[in-house]
């Protein structure tokens, strides 16, 4: 028998029950249909935190303040003024696994141009800053050293400033004005996008360290920054790189076994690696419980074949009766199951995608489908369908022709 | 001429559990080609035993059958299917039509499992169904048609493929007695043109039609004799 026509056999049988043939599939539609939305969910979520990473820059320790303990009351992590600009250049020179070390101080106000005015992150960083964060300027030129040295009043600003402040108007030469003392505009930087927090990296301004340490934050000593950013020079040395930095900074700040470390690293692609990892393990795992629905579906598909090989007991007994062999039978039925599972699947997989679009767009979940994803979808619809279909099928090619004719 | 059919010996033992029946106690007869045969014998006798074993749906607990000089009796399920298939054909007092699928793919069906083209299966389906005269019902499902119609359409089918013996149970038990003559009449002219006609039935007048008459009673056959006025190619055994 052709394939064609046992295709157009199975086609008729499902539409001759469209209903049971619709409920059948139900369960494989909602099946796959799970399955290709929670995987979309999945790796859009990993997808962003990938992408995360890759604007933070690669390789990169932070160095914060640790807390201390003055007259009793103890700050809490950060909020103390431990580290400095010298710890920053220690770092860089005396660490061989550190590539890059940048003090910087953040701080936030009025930013005005003209009759413009825009509320902002300011960011003071020495030159360093820009090549570890690997975001360049797209129009002026970046802060140099002689900026950092002379402490002059120059800025760069991110795109959400510019935007904000000139329009699609070039800023690069114009003087602003950040809390209220005038800087002149001399780059503006590449959009960044999102930050780890769900912050807008380019809602920002950048001045050289020196600058901002003298005229926009308060402090009690000089040269005091809020934080080191530091560059290890390759994914190999970073564990190296940020216990190098440990025991540099504990011989600079006299830290011994009795006292308490005023500083804390923290390995930031580490960190997001982990969020990676776990959100594809996340994602994986809600694959795996939108699996058991598809599996719950198939016993649906099994069930229905069965009562269907019941129904049509006499209909096989024709069949075999006028030269149907065992493999006809066999291939009908397994047709029928598996063109069940792959009409659902192939409805599933557009309700899924569906889905996961309704998702991201009403609730502004990232999510990603992918080809792969499809195809696994629908092969595995179509295993269902071979699987599951297949006990039916053979009990209908297993039975005897004469007790399938007499079959009331 | 030689003998399309050989029973020799048949016996069919029934077993329910601890209980057996002996359905067929040694039956034997041979059948040549072009013959129109009834068989006849009172309710439970086995005819439809024996029916099914000359139909290949059954097999003989012991005995040897010979059908076109084949040894049916060790042959595999599928090559059973394919005998079937190819040198018999089946008329059911039921029809046994396929429903919601028009008449004329009911034809073809012996043909799809032949293995033939859809457009060579169309071609014959409607030959077949032109000869015992359903032109005009093509399309029509099967209960879209009357108890005789549905009746021809099953001959047709049975005949779709040139089958050596046509073997037909009962074919008239569910129509009245005008219908019942119609397709007696289609039997005779198919017998007229060669065709090899086994058949089971209840009726002497149905049974008139038929050139040879053999008589079952307890599984035994009781008389085996020539009558009636079809046209005999051959004699009995
Ligand atoms: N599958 C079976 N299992 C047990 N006994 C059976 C089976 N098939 C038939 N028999 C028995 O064999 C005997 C012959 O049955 P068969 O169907 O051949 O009768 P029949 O001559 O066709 O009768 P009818 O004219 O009523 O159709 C009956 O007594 C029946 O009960
Ligand atoms: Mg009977």
């Amino acid at each position: 028998m052709d394939f064609i026509q046992t295709l157009k056999i199975a086609l008729r049988a499902l539409r001759t029950n469209k209903m049971r043939s619709f409920l059948t599939m139900l369960g494989i539609i909602i099946g796959i249909a799970a399955v290709i939305a929670m995987m979309a969910v999945g790796s859009g979520a990993s997808y962003v935190i990938s992408q995360q990473i890759a604007s933070i820059g690669s390789n990169i320790i932070l160095v914060i303040p640790g807390s201390t303990t003055s007259g009793g009351l103890r700050t809490g992590t950060g909020g103390a003024q431990t580290l400095s600009s010298d710890d920053a250049k220690a770092i860089m020179t005396d660490c061989p696994s550190v590539a890059y070390a940048a003090g910087n101080v953040r701080t936030s106000g009025q930013i005005i141009s003209g009759n413009m005015n825009w509320s902002s992150v300011i960011m003071g960083g020495t030159p360093e800053l820009f090549e570890i964060r690997e975001w360049p300027v797209v129009s002026g030129r970046p802060i140099n050293q002689q900026d950092e040295d002379g402490a002059i009043k120059v800025c760069l600003l991110g795109q959400t400033v510019a935007e904000n402040l000139f329009g699609s108007a070039d800023p690069v030469g114009n003087i602003i004005r950040i809390k209220k003392i005038p800087f002149t505009v001399i780059g503006v930087l590449e959009r960044k996008g999102q930050s780890p927090q769900g912050q807008d990296q380019d809602d920002a301004v950048f001045v050289p360290l020196r600058t901002a340490q003298r005229n926009l934050v308060r402090s009690q000593r000089t040269g005091i920054v809020g934080s080191i950013i530091v560059k290890a020079k390759n994914e190999e040395v970073i564990n190296k790189a940020e216990s190098e930095i440990q025991a540099l900074l504990n011989q600079r700040h006299r830290i011994t076994n009795s006292k308490e470390p005023d500083f804390s690293t923290r390995n930031l692609s580490e960190i997001l690696a982990v969020a990676e990892q776990s959100a594809k393990a996340m994602s994986l795992l809600l694959g795996a419980v939108a699996s058991i629905s598809l599996i719950v579906g198939g016993i649906g598909i099994m069930n229905i074949m069965l009562v269907s090989v019941t129904e049509r007991t006499r209909e096989i007994g024709i069949r075999m009766a006028i030269g149907a062999k065992t493999n006809d039978i066999l291939l009908q039925f397994m047709t029928e199951a598996v063109l069940l599972t792959m009409l659902g699947g192939l409805i599933g997989i557009a309700l899924g995608a569906g889905g996961a679009t309704i998702v991201s767009r009403f609730l502004g979940w990232p999510t990603m489908i992918s080809i792969q994803s499809i195809t696994i979808a629908f092969f595995f619809s179509a295993v269902v369908g071979i699987f599951f279909g297949f006990y039916p099928a053979r009990k209908a090619a297993g039975l005897n022709p004469i007790d399938a004719l007499r079959y009331e | 001429m030689s003998s399309v059919i050989s029973l020799t010996d048949i016996r069919r033992v029934f077993s329910m559990g601890d209980q057996q029946f002996e359905a067929l106690k040694g039956v034997s007869f041979d059948i040549t080609a072009g013959e129109f045969v009834a068989i006849m014998g009172a309710s439970g006798s086995g005819k439809s035993t024996s029916m099914n074993i000359l139909g290949c749906l059954d097999r003989p607990t012991s005995g040897r059958y010979l059908l076109d000089g084949l040894d049916v009796g060790g042959m595999p399920a599928n090559q059973l299917a394919e005998i079937r298939n190819k040198k018999l054909g089946f008329v059911f007092q039921g029809f046994n039509l396929l429903a919601r699928t028009p008449a004329v793919e009911n034809v073809e069906l012996p043909l799809v499992y032949a293995g033939f083209h859809a457009k060579e299966r169309r071609q014959q389906a409607l030959i077949v169904m032109e000869q015992v005269g359903l032109a005009g019902k093509e399309n029509n499902h099967p209960s879209q048609l009357s108890g005789g119609q549905q009746q021809r359409v099953a001959i047709a089918r049975a005949l779709v493929n040139h089958p050596a013996v046509i073997l037909a149970d009962e074919p008239t038990g569910n129509l009245d007695s005008s219908t019942s003559e119609e397709i007696m009449n289609l039997f005779s002219s198919l017998n007229r043109q060669g065709i090899t006609i086994i058949m089971v039935t209840h009726e002497h007048d149905v049974a008139a039609y038929a050139g040879r008459q053999i008589t079952f009673k307890d599984g035994r056959i009781i008389s085996d004799s020539l009558t009636g006025p079809a046209r005999q190619n051959g004699q009995t055994a």
